[in-house]
């Protein structure tokens, strides 16, 4: 059976473009336009995998659904994926033992990650 | 290092020695904060007691029971708003009612932990709480040094800017990969995307040249006799197409003319963005009625639609600059979200006041009320 990843992100237009990209991967998409919508669809449905915008409705949403979705199910692999870096010069690196208390993500990675890259990180989360 | 001061306000000597304990040996460190924060706790077994400390030390996050033998928990945060205190409450309660949470909220509490609840809980409570307070510190630290606004509005900028050209450039490499297949149909809708993001950003260009205009932050040099009446009409004009697109029917109410010493320019960019919001938050068959009127030497000018409404919530959000208000029912419209705050900027600038009432699915109406 097609693995099920859900992705949220209230630019619809990257919304759709990371759904086919990760759709020609294999997985089944299920996406969320915004945080709100993304932790309705938590409530009801565990996915695969998942891959969080970080500023949506708040400046955090990625890291609240992050949090909310690892409290749920902590087997759930979740990716950031922000543009955040880029332009406040803010950066969140998971490889440091004092960011993995408070970020509750898997990974960080930037939205202009390549394809080939992106499929290769959702796969070893997945243990493909 | 920076200390936080943290009141404890609850009637059973238990939970409170419980919360000293796990607060001893708490900080809350992040990677994007210059030092980490530790606490140093304050107990109080009643309401009273607790005003009493908040009005000596004002600590910067009170944890409050509700249920207390003298006054109540409410009763205590009611207190603190009044003060207007700067302190973060934080309500402790079994979570029996929905009712105090909701009353709580609207009094001020950023957070609730129903008991029992464990350290964990907590610390993340307090967590959430500390980086609210660095941002605050660093936001008026910033804001001393003026650097504030510019800093956001660059990052929230370059952001706005950055989001469509990524969208399209998405796009573009979709279509030149054939990722979609061989139909040239099947990617119209691609197409249709990419223009309606390029729109937003060139009208998003436009909005910040209108900035500039405003930017020195000093009354227009160009004021002139100008007609408010022909340039409502001109900007009613310009948009009659995109009225006519949308179905809503723009009525203007007028004397004749109504000549006042303005800067024609800037009264332009005023009736042009309100009646613009007015049409694009409009449903089917809606309504835009726009007055323009001289009552005891003030020129008010009142734009009114039929349209969706804003929240009161999302009302206090409105007029900052690219704040756009994002629900199901804006999901499909495009902004730059600076339109309202170059306005209010604007009617400021000439002294005047901007006001908005506004109800869900009714509509609103934006009064301009100018001195001249």
């Amino acid at each position: 059976m097609k693995k099920t990843i859900l992705i949220v992100d209230d630019d619809l237009d990257y919304l759709f473009q990371l759904k086919l990209k990760v759709e020609r991967f294999g997985f089944e998409v299920i996406t969320a336009e915004g945080q709100h919508e993304g932790e309705k669809m938590m409530s009801t449905f565990k996915p695969d995998l998942a891959i969080f915008d970080l500023m949506m409705e708040n400046e955090d949403s990625g890291f609240i659904l992050s949090y909310k979705i690892k409290k749920k199910y902590p087997d759930v692999p979740v990716i950031l994926a922000t543009a955040v870096t880029a332009e406040t010069g803010m950066s969140f690196d998971l490889s440091e033992e004092s960011n993995k208390e408070w970020i509750k993500a898997d990974l960080i990675l930037d939205k202009g990650i390549r394809a080939d890259q992106l499929e290769k990180e959702i796969k070893k989360l997945l243990k493909m | 290092m920076a200390t936080l001061k943290i009141l404890i306000v609850d009637d059973e000597p238990g939970i409170r020695s419980g919360l000293v304990r796990i607060l001893r040996n708490f900080r809350v460190d992040y990677p994007f904060m210059d030092e980490f924060y530790e606490f140093t706790s304050f107990e109080a077994a009643t309401g009273e007691e607790g005003l009493e400390i908040i009005d000596k030390e004002q600590p910067d996050i009170v944890l409050l029971d509700n249920k207390l033998p003298g006054i109540q928990g409410v009763q205590v945060l009611e207190y603190i708003r009044q003060k207007k205190y700067d302190t973060f409450v934080v309500m402790i309660t079994s979570y029996a009612s929905l009712e105090l949470a909701v009353k709580a909220t609207h009094d001020g509490a950023v957070d609730f932990i129903p008991k029992p609840f464990t350290p964990q809980e907590l610390k993340s409570s307090l967590e959430t709480i500390v980086k609210q307070i660095y941002l605050k510190r660093m936001a008026r630290d910033m804001k001393q040094e003026g650097k504030q606004i510019r800093f956001q509005f660059l990052s929230v900028l370059s952001h706005e800017l950055k989001a469509p050209l990524n969208a399209v450039e998405g796009y573009l490499n979709i279509i030149k990969d054939r990722q979609m297949g061989d139909k040239l149909d099947d990617y119209n809708e691609l197409v249709d995307r990419s223009l309606k993001r390029l729109h937003g950003m060139r009208n998003l260009i436009f909005d910040l040249l209108d900035m500039t205009k405003i930017e020195s932050g000093k009354p227009s040099q160009k004021s002139e006799n100008t007609d408010l009446v022909k340039i409502t009409q001109n900007a009613i004009d310009t948009m009659m197409p995109f009225a006519i697109q949308k179905e809503v029917v723009v009525k203007l109410n007028a004397p004749e003319s109504l000549i006042k010493f303005l800067d024609p320019e800037e009264m332009e960019i005023i009736l042009n963005n309100l009646i613009s919001n007015a049409i694009k938050y409009n449903n089917p068959n809606g309504k835009v009625q726009i007055d323009l009127a001289e009552k005891a030497g003030k020129t008010i000018i009142s734009v009114a639609d039929s349209g969706i409404g804003i929240s009161t919530e999302d009302l206090a959000k409105l007029f900052k600059d690219f704040s756009r208000i994002k629900n199901p029912k804006t999901k499909n419209i495009s902004g730059s979200g600076l339109g309202l705050s170059i306005v209010k900027k604007i009617v400021e600038l000439n002294k005047g006041k901007i006001s908005v009432e506004s109800e869900p699915d009714k509509g609103t109406v934006f009064t301009v009320v100018l001195p001249v």
